[in-house]
């Protein structure tokens, strides 16, 4: 028996002193990836899925606008409603929105502006197509409407 | 001079890797990794009130009607249809159909590769050539976003596999190719050169909301 009572005279613990540089690493790329929110979004945000996306080239030129029910119905009531930044706005305040936003922009970048739609998949196309209209009228002709890439079926 | 004592003077670090744990799992809950990605459209120019709407005398055939009511159902080329996904090959046989081609579309034809030929079904009542043919999506104010998502979605499918056949690449090559770089810029144009992506978004009926 006493053959098997000999062991190798090294330590079996696991060296720990390297964990917490994997543990920064891994917060380090979060950290940096992390873009926390400016405004609080208060329409619901289920957006849809769709297979033909396409990325957006210039960041910088996007604005974007939240289109859905109200989070709380017992404030904002249960119809649809548009935020802009951190406030609900009106069809028509639409114009005036896009051209703070243009303002913000370089001078020869501002008619390639770009609106990011999201909106709600619950939502029915009579709001949608009237922001468009307005967006035809202030000449924001750029329309992105956000989706999630969907598993392709086929 | 004190007698310094002989214990270690170290810190002990073993506690670090539990802040920087805690640290991460904040992170790692308040991350949104920012999705830009979408469909993109062309939205026309606002009409202009000094000039008259410009008349409009294309052929029935050259265009391609896609309704959608407000129960969502479908209405393709005046018939009913159940599957949104049947859409984008019906949307490439229409472009491709080449019914009653010009000079140049004959040209264009004979660039075209095999694949795209095939579909190509000269039937005189579809669409003249690519350059004429026009897919007009009409909805109504109470179809759901869903639906037209689904549906443009198909319909943009249809000519991204077009245009990435043309140049042999496939439909998600074709739109990921970065405009910035010229190479990429110049099989973006050769892809679309002659075949303009004609979608036209038609103002919804009023009928449900």
């Amino acid at each position: 028996m006493s053959k098997f009572k000999k062991k190798a005279n090294t330590s079996q613990e696991i060296p720990t002193s390297s964990l917490p540089d994997i543990i920064f690493m891994l917060l380090f790329f979060f950290m940096v990836t992390t873009v926390l929110r400016e405004n609080e979004i208060l329409v619901k945000q289920n957006i849809p899925k769709a297979t033909q996306l396409r990325k957006l080239e210039k960041k910088s030129l996007v604005s974007h606008l939240y289109i859905g029910k109200p989070r709380q119905p017992e404030v904002y009531g249960t119809e649809p409603k548009i935020q802009a930044n951190d406030a609900f706005i009106s069809t028509d305040d639409i114009v005036l929105w896009v051209n703070q936003e243009k303002d913000k922009l370089f001078e020869d970048e501002r008619d390639q502006i770009t609106i990011s739609l999201k909106v709600d998949v619950e939502t029915k196309m009579g709001i949608i197509s009237d922001v468009q209209q307005e967006l035809r009228e202030a000449n924001a002709r750029k329309v992105l409407y956000a989706s999630i890439r969907s598993v392709d079926t086929d | 001079m004190a007698k310094r004592s002989k214990r270690e003077v170290g810190v002990n670090s073993a506690p670090m890797a539990d802040i920087a744990f805690l640290l991460l799992i904040f992170f790692l809950v308040t991350t949104t990794i920012a999705t830009n990605k979408g469909l993109m459209l062309q939205l026309p120019p606002k009409p202009d009130p000094n000039q008259p709407p410009p008349d409009i005398n294309k052929n029935k055939r050259n265009i391609f009607k896609v309704l959608v009511n407000s129960q969502d159902r479908l209405l393709v080329e005046e018939e009913p249809l159940n599957d949104v996904r049947k859409l984008r090959k019906m949307v490439k046989e229409f472009v491709l159909n080449f019914g009653k081609p010009d000079q140049e579309s004959i040209q264009l034809y004979n660039t075209l590769p095999n694949s795209l030929r095939r579909l190509t079904r000269k039937d005189p009542n579809s669409s003249d050539s690519p350059g004429e043919a026009v897919v007009s999506f009409k909805t109504d104010r109470g179809t759901s976003y869903e639906m037209y998502m689904a549906v443009l979605d198909e319909l943009q499918g249809a000519y991204y596999e077009i245009y990435g056949d043309r140049v042999g690449i496939s439909a998600d090559e074709f739109r990921d190719l970065d405009r910035r770089d010229p190479d990429a810029k110049r099989k973006y144009e050769e892809a679309r050169e002659g075949i303009p992506m004609a979608i036209s978004i038609a103002e919804p009926s009023k009928v449900g909301e």
